[in-house]
């Protein structure tokens, strides 16, 4: 365990008290740049994200938008050679700290990949995947946590009956709401998304554009989107990122409707991306 | 295009067609003409009694059951040597090591260790183990060295396995805020141990019938029963064909129990490769990433 610095303690009793302050924005970004080795990814961004609402991120390929996602659960370190420089503040504790450890990120900041990937393993072990890592043992509260998790993640009556049944006999959406069902059941403060829908039919986007409206009750989701629509249906707030930096934010039906950018509003009226 | 390029090209496709036909005859022919060559004259000696008693009249009859237990001890000693270390390595080196010079050195350290003569494996158990570690010729000093040699061969074959491992499972596994450890011990390691499985079983197959490194280390002539400790040394078919063929005053005499007892051997390395083949079966059936 690493020294107890004052952002590790604020770090673990905030844990214990999640949502205070719902004032205060859940995320806040200042200044932040990013690096892949010498290419800089993301320049000066700025931002604060609200709690218990949904952002969408869009902008053309490579703006950076699931760059800035994956930072905001330390995704990005896996990868050999990048660089963060700024401040990402998560419930006023910034991220980057030294004394932050990733993998407690990682419990309060929940992710869905673009490609569903739930584990060779059956439906019900992957949604206790999470909680057992913790050290959640017993039998009935992992059937508690994994039947309230898949009942918010709305699959729950279409696999109860198969719950040991492997996860990957699932069709693409199912797979899908299966990996939010994993994620939620960490009881994260923050869902992040990227691209959960690239992968799936009309349908089955749909359906987790649905769940996507109901989760903001209890979370608060950020979702990286190519499709407009999409951003425009589910999203509350929008930020529009180009060549790696924030060219506007705002709420969803501004943005969308008198942007105040050019090049925001060329990108929505698709005359680029 | 006209008829006469496409007939033309067409022979020239039957053509390279029938040469990998007659190549891959050839190798076929080869293994077919060991393996009818080895059943035709050894399967006369092969009774219940060959394979369960032990050698009698000075190896000239009687069975060969203690050696085919001793290869049975040695190839499970072998086991337990390669597969822990072997997996670990291959572990640290697909998941923690970072790319660079010590790893390249390493790599190519596994790569010249698997091109190491057997027989130089044995002189080193012999050196190592018997000598320095005070083990003796014993089924312990055997598994130690029959284990370095298939080692490179498990680490090559958890190292493939690891890799074919989707990195997303990786990813969504650190993203449920596991650590590397977890992440490997609960996801990675489960989805990797068909491969893992499948490699080491084809290269300890390979060790079972290798007679260079048991024979400073582990083997005799004769045992009177069967050993009763790992310290214990022991009969080893690789080392019981290997004297009736060559250092026996019978050897003309004892020709027939020498082809069965290679039949034994052969049958069980094919074995093991079967076991392999199976679990690579089954584990393509269920695998769906």
């Amino acid at each position: 365990m690493v020294k107890a610095s004052a952002a590790a303690q604020e770090m673990e009793q905030s844990l214990d008290h999640p949502g205070v302050q719902p004032e205060r924005p859940i995320i806040e970004v200042k200044g932040l740049n990013f690096y892949y080795g010498d290419f800089k990814a993301l320049t000066d961004i700025n931002m604060t994200i609200k709690r218990s609402k949904v952002t969408a991120l869009i902008g053309p390929s490579g703006c950076g938008k699931s760059t800035f996602l994956r930072l905001l659960n330390r995704m990005n370190e896996l990868i050999a050679g990048t660089r963060v420089e700024g401040e990402l503040l998560f419930e006023g504790i910034n991220l980057y700290d030294p004394h932050v450890d990733p993998v407690d990120v990682r419990r309060r900041v929940g992710m869905v990949f673009q490609k569903p990937n739930p584990f060779p393993k059956t439906i019900y072990n992957n949604v206790a995947y999470g909680p057992r890592l913790h050290g959640l043992k017993e039998a009935k509260n992992l059937d508690s946590i994994v039947e309230r998790s898949l009942k918010s993640a709305a699959l729950w009556d279409e696999v109860k009956d198969i719950l040991h049944q492997s996860a990957l006999g699932l069709s693409g959406g199912q797979q899908q709401r299966l990996c939010i069902a994993r994620a939620i059941a960490m009881s994260p403060e923050v869902l992040l998304m990227d691209e959960p829908t690239s992968a799936l039919d009309p349908i089955a986007t749909s359906r987790i554009e649905e769940l996507v409206k109901e989760l903001k009750q209890s979370y608060t989701v950020i979702i990286v989107t190519h499709n407009m629509q999409q951003a425009a249906r589910v999203s509350d707030e929008t930020a529009f990122f180009y060549m790696g930096r924030l060219v506007e934010m705002g709420a969803t039906e501004g943005i969308f409707t008198k942007p105040q950018k050019e090049q925001t509003e060329h990108y929505i009226t698709g005359r680029f991306g | 295009m006209s008829r006469h390029s496409l007939a033309s090209r067409h022979f020239s496709q039957n053509l390279a067609f029938a040469v990998f036909r007659l190549i891959m005859l050839t190798v076929l022919a080869a293994l077919g003409g060991i393996l009818i060559y080895v059943f035709i004259h050894g399967i006369s000696a092969i009774s219940w009694e060959f394979l369960t008693a032990e050698p009698t009249n000075s190896m000239t009859a009687g069975g060969i059951f203690p050696a085919i237990m001793g290869t049975l001890y040695l190839t499970v000693g072998a086991i337990v040597v390669a597969l822990p270390l072997g997996v670990a390595a291959a572990i640290y080196l697909s998941e923690y090591a970072t790319d660079g010079r010590a790893l390249r050195v390493v790599r190519l350290g596994i790569q010249n260790l698997a091109g190491v003569p057997s027989v130089v494996f044995g002189l080193f158990g012999l050196a190592l183990f018997v000598g320095y570690f005070h083990l003796g010729i014993s089924i312990a000093a055997g598994s130690l060295t029959l284990g370095l040699l298939i080692l490179p061969t498990v680490i090559g074959a958890s190292e493939e396995a690891l890799r074919q491992v989707p990195s997303t499972f990786r990813e969504a596994s650190l993203g449920l805020g596991a650590t590397r450890w977890q992440t490997i011990r609960k996801v990675v390691l489960p989805a990797a141990l068909p491969g893992i499985l499948t490699g080491s079983i084809l290269g300890i197959g390979r060790a079972a019938g290798e007679t260079a490194p048991i024979m400073f280390t582990a083997a005799t002539f004769y045992t009177v029963g069967l050993p009763r400790s790992p310290l214990d040394e022991v009969m080893a078919l690789p080392y019981h064909i290997y004297v009736l063929a060559t250092a026996g005053t019978h050897i003309e005499q004892t020709r027939s129990l020498q082809y069965g007892t290679v039949l034994v051997l052969i049958s069980m390395v094919l074995g093991l490769s079967l076991v392999a083949i199976i679990i690579r079966t089954r584990m393509r059936k269920t695998k769906q990433w």
